[in-house]
């Protein structure tokens, strides 16, 4: 069964439109790839699927509940799914371990104990275990980024939603990040990833989606959509990616 | 290969931090010789002048000080506590009132309202029309349980500055970035856990100096309540005055307010000097 499934999702800002009757289906353990120029929707559509955007048409489902219904309580369908933001958004003023269970205790209700228990092991995990106590400004960007997952994971969510979780970092950075993300794929946590790192989407993603103008205009997994791309626009956009050396 | 830490100078580097060096001690000879000439020269100027003797006699009498002092000290003990009830209530309200102006959605309009009018009003209003409505208006209704004047001139105070701080609070809020947030919200907090762990804790910090500098203006105004009867420091020492004929005592009020503002605006300075190191990374 889809873990989430989006039908016709229509999103304006200011009469411009970003998503155009968008369709997407993720299944369970699956990693899903959004590729495009800056300004498809990719991250549109993920601030969508987290409920951060009012939609203006379509349906979201979650686990087969239909979750951008009226009614339904935002903050409790967030709680099953995880964000990681281009930026980190760490939060400046709590430490690393403050940053992980934020959420585990104040909206989890779990015990501080527990929480930094659970934060600890995470963070050993990805090798920050030292980092617990430091603030966010004295870590990495790369490091920042393993935190901002690793919050993100301490919810236990079903679905994790990945914004440009590379682009702010330099080159030498990225490398641990992509690896986290591996390591996670193979845990089985299913993901949508919006990426530029073509040869990572290409690495790790089970599905490849091609946004253009608000829409997904091809899909397939990556050894074809990267190898015979059936779409006009999906072969130029390719071809200038190849162009710039991102390929 | 590692860095060495043992590192020999060159010579030109050398040259430089001995220039360096004699530069530092000729600035510091310069301050002090031009620090000496400029008081000398006030010093001069002042008591040199036609009237210095008169001036002496009428405003710095030792005498009168010493007999002004202890009903000066009485009037500023009843500063302080009026300051720190004044200040901590109008922390809270600024707080409060800043809150409820970031409340969205239709259901708090009126809240909104209210919090946006009140800072307008308080804002606009003389504190004295506010001291003296309360101290002298509000008393003349007779209500049961009115409260004594003191109460009620500090309530004028907290109202006041409440409106004030609102505002510096609500800069702070809105100085936190809309990607903290979304953080935040993504992380299934509510709202009020949003503004509760997320933004104010940063906000206060960012806004910590201004709210101490007007905590420092909220201490030279908590004497305005003597406008409605209770003896405040500026006011002892105007009695005093009354029954000398002159002005010594109000010479020592004010060293006394300088006294005072001292500890506290060392405490801003730090509170500052901290949250720019914390800006520029430390």
């Amino acid at each position: 069964m889809a873990l989430l499934r989006c039908r016709g999702l229509r999103k304006e800002f200011g009469g411009q439109v970003v998503l155009d009757g968008l369709d997407l289906t993720v299944a369970e353990h699956q990693v899903v790839a959004l590729i495009g120029a800056s300004g498809s929707g990719k991250s549109t559509l993920l601030r969508c699927v987290n409920l951060l955007e009012e939609l203006h048409d379509g349906t979201i489902e979650l686990d087969g509940e239909e979750i951008s219904a009226p009614g339904v309580d935002p903050d409790k369908v967030r709680r099953r799914i995880g964000m990681v933001f281009q930026s980190y958004n760490l939060f400046p003023h709590l430490s690393v371990l403050d940053n992980i269970t934020l959420a585990p205790r104040r909206v989890h209700r779990r015990s501080r104990t527990e929480a930094e228990a659970r934060a600890r092991e995470l963070l050993d995990r990805v090798g920050l275990g030292a980092k617990a106590n430091a603030y966010p400004d004295r870590l990495s960007g790369g490091q920042q980024q393993r935190v901002a997952i690793v919050r993100a994971l301490a919810n236990s969510p079903r679905l994790l939603l990945l914004d440009e979780v590379t682009s702010a970092l330099d080159p030498e950075l990225v490398g641990e990040v992509l690896t986290m993300i591996r390591d996670l794929k193979a845990d089985g946590m299913t993901m949508v990833l919006a990426t530029h790192e073509m040869g990572f989407a290409r690495d790790v993603a089970d599905q490849v989606c091609f946004l253009d103008g608000g829409r997904v205009v091809e899909h397939g997994p990556p050894e074809q959509l990267f190898g015979e791309p059936t779409q006009p626009r999906t072969r130029q956009f390719l071809a200038r990616i190849i162009e710039a050396g991102r390929l | 290969m590692s860095a060495t830490l043992h590192h020999e100078p060159s010579p030109a580097q050398r040259a430089r931090a001995a220039h360096r060096r004699r530069q530092t001690v000729l600035s510091v000879l310069i301050a002090a010789a031009s620090t000496a000439a400029v008081g000398t020269l006030l010093a001069i100027a002042v008591t040199g002048a036609p009237g210095w003797n008169r001036v002496r006699e009428s405003f710095l009498d030792p005498e009168i000080a010493r007999d002004a002092l202890p009903r000066v000290l009485t009037g500023l003990w009843l500063n302080v506590r009026l300051l720190v009830c004044c200040a901590i209530g109008a922390l809270l309200l600024g707080l409060l009132i800043a809150v409820l102006r970031t409340l969205r959605g239709p259901v708090f309009f009126p809240i909104r309202a209210l919090a946006a009018g009140y800072t307008y009003t308080f804002r606009g209003l003389p504190l004295i029309i506010v001291l003296y409505v309360l101290t002298l208006g509000v008393p003349g209704l007779r209500l049961q349980g009115m409260p004594p004047v003191l109460v009620l001139g500090g309530l004028a105070l907290v109202l006041t500055y409440g409106g004030y701080l609102a505002e510096v609070f609500r800069a702070g809020i809105e100085s936190v970035h809309p990607s903290q947030l979304a953080a935040a919200r993504s992380l299934g907090l509510t709202y009020r856990q949003t503004m509760r762990h997320v933004v104010l804790p940063q906000a206060v910090r960012r806004v910590a100096p201004p709210l101490l500098n007007d905590v420092v203006a909220l201490q030279k105004d908590v004497g305005l309540v003597s406008l409605a009867g209770p003896i405040d420091a500026v006011r002892a020492a105007q009695i005093a005055t009354a029954q000398t004929f002159n002005y010594t005592p109000y010479i020592v009020a004010g060293v006394l307010f300088v006294l005072l503002a001292i500890p506290l605006i060392a405490v801003t300075d730090q509170v500052t000097l901290r949250a720019a190191r914390r800006q520029s990374g430390g």
